[in-house]
Parts: structure tokens; sequence; C-alpha cells
């Protein structure tokens, strides 16, 4: 493999406090090094990279890659290359698949599917329970061995307290966190948005803030209770980050993310019944997303993670009831970061790449996140000052399912490298 | 300039009050024609209007049919079946089946939310909305209003209480937006967990006694309580339900103004009612029966391209069987 010499690019990495224009040497698929004029090794290719933002590959610890089961929405090779043209290098795939992804066949397949896509890294995540059905601990020590980095029963909260602890203190073992959706199903209910005005004017059923929080106060005090590492998942309202705020201070092992979506968008974008803006979590009150927001800034909330979560057309193309709850997110999430969060004056440049790339990668232990020497050449670049419109059609994700059409953001991805191979350029 | 009321009629929410002013305006003409012996106009011959049920209903449907009927509509009432799964698919498929006839309006009734708008944004076709889930339920709030209207003299300043399963209610969601925009005040009133979230921000006052309601109100519309609300833990009884929320006459006979009682029906008598009350000299509820064919057809009417100063004299046009 030829030597890549990225010059004179704004190098940000948030592993080493750098932030300074410099070039950075790439050998072998490795960082080499990184500083001011350096002499390119004979027969190296040279990138131009001034004007443009160079940085350790995103890091998206939520994604659904719909392999197997639903090949027609996504299947691993698109998805990890819709993440390549997101700038992540690296992705975590949540087990809900068809069969679920509760053992070691199951994860070596992703690992296998991955390793022939070519494009961003797939890391698997693995079920808690067999099936996602609640009841029975899913082998994380066979799990972890084949590849996966975290277990989840994304999608289906787990209901179960005593099920919850145990699988914290099992995980110990294993040093993965567990991730949990935060949902009280029971008082969820069969609720499809929010409840709230918005709710109540279109006459749709109402999932209310308390669903999220109390699974949110329980999780961390199980957190508290057994020192497991407790992840939870796309964070969406006030009182939840108040109580992982409140949790952190006491000094338990949770970490949290929040999605794009939830920074970027309240209850108001289901009016006229948009299929596409029909998420679980619910997109919430403006109060809300300031709360994550805040949390995202003062790192109540440790990481961005999209919920990646495509649907084929038809499936959307109902009404609301009807339609799947998710959004594709991968494509656009470094935009919405820079155009809600940056531009907005929440983060800086360097904390948005720090919440989307070198935080994730260390809550969940993946070797990533970071462009010291020596460590893989993940790396994105990217044009900050360009802005575009999203077209869905020109995703490379198979499906289409995004509220963010026609949305004007900032930050193009120009380029990524997993292992110092260009995976995507425009 | 006339408004118009655009291509479907799908809810009052984006209404003005100028158009629904002109619906209730053109129902009055309408209501002479189911008083004559030959209750029939040629106003909408040639017309064909499909009435889709999902959703089981007898007046509403037997109503519009009338009111089709009327106007001299070839009508065909088809009653489709929502299947959990794909409620959308089969309801895009059979419109789009319906249309590919070339039918020109479609009376819609569907369990969802959103339904209406739903085959509206794809279907060249008028869509009327007949009642989508907990959504709205447009020509109920415009009859309801017409009746108001006939017994008060107007709606403006008048105080009108909805009461019992709001939250479940497309009829009080169309109500309150009609209601509101004609510039009546409007409560709710029943237990907090049959009133839906954050009503208040939709300029709505919320009664948690039946007493202080009827203290406070010109008017009552008294919504059905589905027995499935006891069943799902909403309310623990009934029986206690009457007890506490009951419209009964002791409570009406104590308001401090005539009231008036409107109930959109079907009634649960001696749940919701007392039989005294919605048999009484208060109540208009028959009259609310009898107003919905009238609102039906100056909606058929309107969304059909008719001009409303014309609504005389196109019911009167049928008198010697000419056109």
């Amino acid at each position: 493999m030829r030597p890549t010499l990225l010059k004179g690019g704004r190098l940000i990495d948030p592993s080493q406090d750098h932030d300074d224009v410099a070039d950075l040497l790439i050998v072998d698929g490795k960082v080499e090094g990184s500083g001011k004029d350096i002499t390119p090794p004979d027969g190296a290719e040279v990138i131009d990279a001034s004007g443009k933002v160079v940085a350790p590959g995103l890091v998206d610890i939520h994604v659904h890659l719909r392999e197997p089961g639903r090949e027609e929405a996504e299947t691993v090779a698109t998805g990890a290359q819709a993440a390549a043209a997101g700038g992540f290098t690296s992705v975590c795939a949540m087990p809900n698949t068809d069969p679920v992804t509760d053992n070691q066949a199951a994860v070596g397949f992703i690992v296998k599917q991955a390793a022939a896509a070519r494009a961003a890294r797939v890391y698997p995540i693995g079920a808690i329970s067999v099936g996602q059905k609640g009841e029975q601990l899913a082998e994380f020590g066979e799990m972890v061995h084949a590849g996966a980095v975290a277990v989840s029963d994304d999608g289906h909260p787990v209901e179960s307290s005593h099920l919850m602890r145990t699988a914290l203190e099992y995980a110990l073992s294993f040093g993965i966190p567990v991730t949990e959706h935060c949902e009280d199903p029971v008082l969820a209910k069969t609720g499809v948005m929010h409840a709230g005005v918005v709710a109540t004017r279109l006459g749709l059923r109402g999932i209310p803030s308390a669903a999220e929080d109390i699974m949110v106060a329980r999780n961390v005090l199980l957190g508290e209770l057994t020192g497991g590492h407790i992840h939870l998942c796309h964070i969406s309202t006030q009182r939840s980050v108040e109580l992982i705020r409140w949790g952190k201070e006491r000094g338990v092992n949770v970490t949290a993310e929040a999605t794009p979506h939830h920074f970027a968008l309240t209850h108001e974008a289901c009016d006229d019944y948009d299929t596409n803006a029909k998420m679980n979590p619910p997109l919430r009150a403006q109060s809300d997303v300031e709360a994550v927001r805040e949390g995202l800034k003062d790192g109540t909330l440790d990481a961005v993670a999209t919920d990646h979560a495509p649907h084929h057309y038809e499936a959307k193309d109902r009404d609301f009831d009807d339609a799947p709850f998710g959004v594709i997110g991968l494509e656009t999430a470094l935009g919405l970061g820079l155009t809600e969060l940056v531009d907005r004056g929440y983060l800086s440049l360097p904390e948005l790449i720090h919440r989307m790339s070198t935080r994730p990668a260390n809550i969940f232990h993946l070797p990533a996140g970071t462009l010291r020497r020596g460590a893989p050449a993940d790396v994105v670049v990217f044009d900050p000052e360009v802005r575009w419109t999203v077209d869905p059609t020109s995703f490379l994700s198979k499906s289409r399912n995004t509220p963010f059409a026609g949305w004007e953001l900032a930050g193009r991805v120009e380029r990524t490298l997993v292992g110092g191979e260009v995976v995507f350029s425009v | 300039m006339v408004p118009s009321l655009g291509k479907d009629l799908l809810g009052l929410e984006h209404l003005t009050p100028e158009q629904i002013r002109l619906i209730l305006d053109t129902a009055e003409p309408f209501k002479e024609v189911s008083e004559r012996p030959i209750k029939k106009v040629p106003t909408l011959r040639g017309k064909t209007i499909v009435n889709l049920f999902f959703e089981a209903s007898t007046r509403t449907r037997i109503s519009f049919e009338f009111a089709e009927k009327r106007l001299s509509a070839d009508t065909v009432n088809v009653a489709a079946q929502g299947s959990s799964v794909q409620k959308g698919e089969s309801l895009v498929d059979t419109a789009q089946n319906l249309e590919a006839m070339r039918i020109d309006m479609v009376v819609v009734r569907h369990p969802s939310s959103g339904a209406a708008k739903f085959l509206g944004d794809r279907i060249r076709s008028n869509v009327i909305n007949g009642g989508d889930g907990m959504h709205e339920h447009p020509t109920q709030a415009l009859l309801d209003m017409l009746s108001i209207r006939d017994r008060v003299g107007h709606i403006d300043g008048l105080k009108v209480c909805i009461c019992g399963d709001v939250a479940h209610s497309r009829v009080a969601r169309s109500n309150i937006w009609g209601l509101t925009k004609l510039g009546a005040e409007v409560a709710v009133c029943g237990p907090q967990s049959l009133i839906p979230g954050a009503i208040e921000e939709l300029g709505v006052t919320v009664f948690r006694r039946i007493e202080e309601a009827i203290e406070w109100a010109d008017v009552l519309n008294v919504l059905r309580l589905q027995l499935e609300r006891m069943k799902a833990g909403y309310i623990p009884s009934i029986r206690e339900y009457y007890r506490v929320f009951g419209v009964t006459l002791e409570r009406v006979e104590r308001a401090p103004r005539d009231l008036v009682i409107l109930h959109p029906g079907p009634m649960n008598r001696g749940v919701e009612i007392d039989s005294r009350v919605a048999d009484g000299p208060h109540s208009v509820i028959l009259h609310q029966v009898t107003n919905g064919v009238a609102v039906r057809m100056a909606v058929l009417y309107l969304l059909a391209g008719g001009q409303p100063e014309l609504a005389e004299a196109a019911k009167g046009s049928d008198r010697g069987g000419a056109v």
C-alpha cells in the first residue's frame, strides 16, 4: 500500500487536544505521524487538505443495518458505505436483526459481511437476552470472543429489573457496556409520538416523557447497585438528562448518547402526519431539545449516535399509526452536528469531533477516535465551509426515510479513509 | 369574494371562520329539501360518490347517503375491513381502484388519525372526512354548530363545554376548532384520565367536576363514553361514571341559565346522559340528526363546485322535474 500524506489541513484530534494546521502521514494503514511540512516518503500519494478539516473518523455506536432479515431496507455493506459517506469509519450494529444476533455464529456473520464490504468498520452488538425476549441471558462471553463490543436488547427495553441487574453484573467479566433503549413499555403503551399538544391536535396516541425517565432512573440505580457499565441510548427528555447528570455526580458508571434528530427537531415535525418524523423515542418538546444540547455540551451526554434505522419506502408510506418507527441518520449526522450544535454555539468544532469520534470510541473500547502514532489510519476529511442540501435520492443507504430532506447543512465529507484506504471520496 | 373549500374537507382546524360560516349558511336552504314530499334535487346528478367506511358506522353513513341521494348523486357504499397490519396500504389501494372507476368524491371513515389526509393527498377526487381515528369529524361539528345556532341564534360569545371522553374523541377536536373560530368559549370536562394532554394550549378551559361545567356553560355537548374505556383502565366503572360525571336532570336543573344539550350519538342512556335530559326540553339531539343531512348536502354541494349564492336556486330548479 502506498503511503498517504494529507497535507495542510486543520488537524483536529481530541485524543491529543490537537487543533492546528498540520500534515498527517499514513504508512501501512496506520498513522505514522503528524506535524508541519512533513516530507512525503518515496511513492507517497500527497493529498492537498488545505482549507479542510482532518480528523479521526467518526464513530457511531448505534446503527441498525437490518441484515440478516430486512435486506430490502439495508445490508451490512450498504450501511457501511452510507457510514463512510457520512464520515464514519466505525459503526456498531444493533442486534435486532431477524434472526436476532444473540449468539457467536450470528455475531460472526456480521463480522464476515463487514469484512467483505470494505467500507466503514462494523462492530456487532450482541443481544442481552436470547431472542431479545427479556428472559434468559445470551452468551456474552462467546459473542465477545466472536467480535461483539457491547450487548443490548435495543428496540425491546429490558422490562425485568432482575435481568438488567444480572446483565450488568455478568458483563463486568468481559469489560463491555450494557446498552439500553430506556422506555417503560406499559406506560408508553401504544403511543406513536410524544405526548403533548401536537399529539392532542393530531389525535395521535402519546408516549409520555416519563416512560423514558422512569427507565433511565432505574438503569442509573442498577448501575450504582452493580458497578456495571450502563450505557443509555438516544436520550430524548430533559428529565433523563438530569437523572444521568445526577448518576454521574454519584460516580455511577453510566454513559449516554443523543441522536441528531433529538437535538435538531421537535414534535412539531410530526405535523401533517409525516411518517418520516415517527421515531422511538419520539421527537419531544423544545425544552427537551435544549436539554439534550446542553447535555452534549457539559458531557452528561457522552456521544452523538444516529440510531440509523432504515425502512423501505413502502413501510413508511402508510398512515401514521401503521408506519414503523425510525429514521436514517448516517449521511446527515455530521452536517446536523455542525449546523445545529457548532453553528449555534453549543460545541466547538473539536468538541463535536470529541462527541462523534473520540468519546464514543472510548466508552465502547474501540480502536478508533484518535490520530496518535500507531493508531489505525481511520480518518475523515471534510470541508466545514461547504453548505449542501440534503437530497435523499443521493444517499448510499438503501433507504430514504429522513425528515431532513431539503435541509441546508454545513460541512461536506470529502474523503473517508479506513486503515489508510479510501472508502469514500466525492 | 366568496371563499371556496378547496379540494377536500379533512377537518375544521385549517378552515377559516368564513369557510365555516359558508358551510353553515349554505346548509340553510338545503334544510327545506328534506321537508318536502319529494326529497330530491338534481344538483349532483351524474356525480358518483363512494362512502368508504373502514369502521362501523350507522348514523354518519346513513346521513351522508341521504344527503347524497337527495342531491341525486349516484352512491356506492363500501364497508372495507382495515387489516391490522397494512391498513395504509389497503386504504390507498382501495382508493386508487375506486378512482380508476372514475368517481367524483369519497367520504371516508377510518380508525387511524390522518387517514383522510393520507387519502386526499393521493387521489384526485374530493375527499370528505367522515371521521378519522381520534383526529377530526368535521361534518359532525358543523351540524353541532348549526344546531346551536338554530336554538340560540348565534355562536359568538357562547360558552360551550364538551363533556366526557375528550381524549379519544374526534368530535371533540372538531368542535374545539369550529367553535373557537366562530367566537365561542370552549371548555372540556371529564376525569383527567380522559382529557388529552396539553389541551389548554388549544385555548380550552378544563373542568374536572361536571357541576362546575354546568355552572359555567350555556351549551353542553355530551360525548358518548365507550364501554371499552373501563376495560382499558381509564375509569373504574360505568356506574360511578354516571354518578360523578353523568349529565343528570338534577344537575341540569341546578344550572343558572337555560342549558342547550347536544349529543353526537349514539347515546348510552344512564351512562353519560340521563334519559330525562336527552329527551327533555333542553335537548336538541334529534334536531342535530336532521341538520346532519343539510350540512352534508352543503359540504357535498360546495366541494362539487356549487356556488353558495345559487344554492337556493339549485334546490328550487327541480320543482317541476326539469334540470
